[in-house]
């Protein structure tokens, strides 16, 4: 049995705040459920199903639940960082395929500015992990400043390279008015921004912003009853990576398990994709997953993103034209649900004209979760116009 | 952190952080696949089986990857080191100029108190 075609996504809305003082987080959630559920043309009552993860305040879905009022048939509040995201669109169209609901909602929402965190720490608990790695104070910037130390290593990467990931969403985020960073950016400037964590600079990691965003996927037909462009969920795939047992390769990522699985389920190849949501918390995170993906072969990621491959009207591959996380917002440290967002819009014809790309049919949506130095979640969804 | 128990109270790690104690690092090895693990488990994580034992490093590796924290600089460098025995595993650099290090470059084991204030496998350069 296949996801592929068995589910849409009817409404989508992401919330405009970049700060969210005087917000709550639920009310932040609940903002985004109002948004999409009016973009797709439904109410409250028609949800039978809700997903979350574990940015929602309270133990699972219940306490959220409880807030919005809902009465859902099927709930699922699998954590897997900022893919979570990502991988609940899966999980909805594999319920909303069985049966289990026929409207689901998926939110999102944090406000680490307003809260004054300028990283959220994992939450404290006795995993198994953690008195191996405590010691040694791994921030995610040097977990990622490792995995990128390891691929120039082995590949010859190079920080003119990755910059051409930030130059990209810099020329895509200047049209887009919500975005923090709206200065289109040179190589130069990302290579002459402060060190962070080398090879990482300033420009190289993504924004820390407050916001949300929610999606509602609907079966088939409930989406052709309703007056939005159908966008139909195609393939869905997974993975965790994780340390295996200190058999550690910092080069690549868990998007070389869920990226075949996605393309097997949809049936298509990478060289049909259209448009692609990369998750951009770095910009190794995007050289990395596009190789694992199969957009090139493993260790010439550098050269594929060079001379403004990535921007849109420019290059072979357009990527993140909202800005993504790099540019316009990574809510809540958060990013799989804007990746998901900004595909829409495009398969809709919805993004800015400017970043438009002509007659989208395909596109891929990309989550990553956690570290890529330790454990991460991978989930990608090939999503398709009707 | 506070939430967190000590880690020595955890039964299972136990004599890796005695080892510390004494200047050792012990991972651990299948008494059925015979195959070295990191982080040590009671059980094997390759062949499933339900049997390991606690096996001492030499001590020594190679550095595997490296990020040096700009805004700590006077702090140990994150890095990932290679045991000669097999396992790669995070840990951080000391005594060692973040200049001087380089992915391959032969390190061996300091045992120090790490961030969360109990004693960790660190390394330096050869
Ligand atoms: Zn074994």
């Amino acid at each position: 049995m296949s996801i592929r075609g068995k589910a849409c996504i009817a409404g989508i809305y992401e919330h405009p705040t970049r700060k969210a003082d005087g917000l709550s987080l639920a009310q932040i959630h609940a903002e985004v459920a109002r948004g999409a559920l009016a973009d797709a043309g439904l109410s409250k009552d028609d949800v039978d199903g809700y997903f979350c993860a574990g940015d929602a305040p309270g133990l699972g879905p219940m306490n959220m639940v409880e807030y919005l009022n809902l009465k859902p048939r099927h709930v699922d509040s699998t954590d897997t960082g900022g893919s979570s995201y990502v991988l609940a669109v899966g999980h909805a169209a594999a319920a909303i395929a069985l049966g289990k609901c026929s409207v689901a909602l998926i939110t999102l929402a944090g406000r680490p500015r307003a809260a004054g965190q300028s990283q959220v720490r994992p939450a404290p608990g006795a995993t198994a992990d953690a008195p191996f790695e405590a010691p040694f104070n791994p921030v995610i910037a040097t977990m990622y400043g490792a995995a990128a130390n390891r691929h120039m290593h082995e590949f010859g990467t190079t920080s003119e390279q990755l910059a051409w990931i930030k130059v990209a969403a810099s020329h895509h985020a200047q049209h887009n008015p919500h975005a923090m960073l709206r200065n289109v950016v040179t190589v130069e400037d990302v290579l002459n921004s402060p060190m962070v964590a080398d090879p990482l600079h300033r420009l190289d990691c993504c924004v820390i912003s407050d916001g949300g965003g929610a999606i509602v996927l609907v079966a088939p037909e409930v989406a052709r009853s309703l007056k939005r462009p159908v966008v139909s969920i195609r393939g869905a795939g997974e993975a965790i990576k994780h340390s295996a047992g200190g058999r550690i390769d910092l080069t690549y990522s868990g998007a070389v398990w869920s990226g075949p699985r996605a393309f097997e389920e949809a049936g298509v190849r990478p060289s049909d994709i259209q448009y692609a949501s990369i998750y951009d918390s770095f910009t190794i995170t995007v050289l990395m997953t596009l190789e694992d993906l199969g957009f090139c072969a493993k260790g010439q990621g550098g050269r594929f993103v060079a001379d403004g491959n990535l921007i849109s009207g420019h290059g072979k591959l357009p990527f993140n034209t909202d800005g993504g996380g790099l540019c316009n917002n990574h809510p809540g440290n958060r990013g799989g649900m804007t990746k998901v967002l900004e595909a829409v819009r495009q398969l809709r014809g919805e993004a800015h004209p400017a970043v438009q790309v002509p007659n989208c049919a395909l596109a891929l949506a990309h989550g990553t979760g956690g570290s890529l130095g330790t454990r991460h979640g991978s989930a990608t969804v090939i999503l398709e116009r009707q | 952190m506070s939430q967190t128990p000590a880690p020595s109270a955890n039964p299972e790690i136990q004599p890796y952080f005695e080892a510390l104690r004494d200047g050792k690092l012990l991972i651990k090895a299948c008494t059925q696949c015979r195959q070295p693990h990191f982080y040590p488990r009671a059980g094997c994580p390759f062949c499933f089986s339900d049997t390991t034992e606690w096996l001492e490093s030499r001590g020594t590796g190679t550095i595997y990857a490296y990020s040096v924290l700009q805004a700590a600089k006077d702090l140990p460098v994150l890095a990932y080191v290679t045991l000669d025995e097999g396992p790669t595993l995070m840990t951080s650099i000391v005594d060692s100029p973040p200049s001087a290090l380089s992915n391959g470059a032969a390190v061996r084991l300091v045992v120090r108190p790490g961030a969360d204030g109990a004693l960790a496998p660190m390394f330096t350069l050869i």
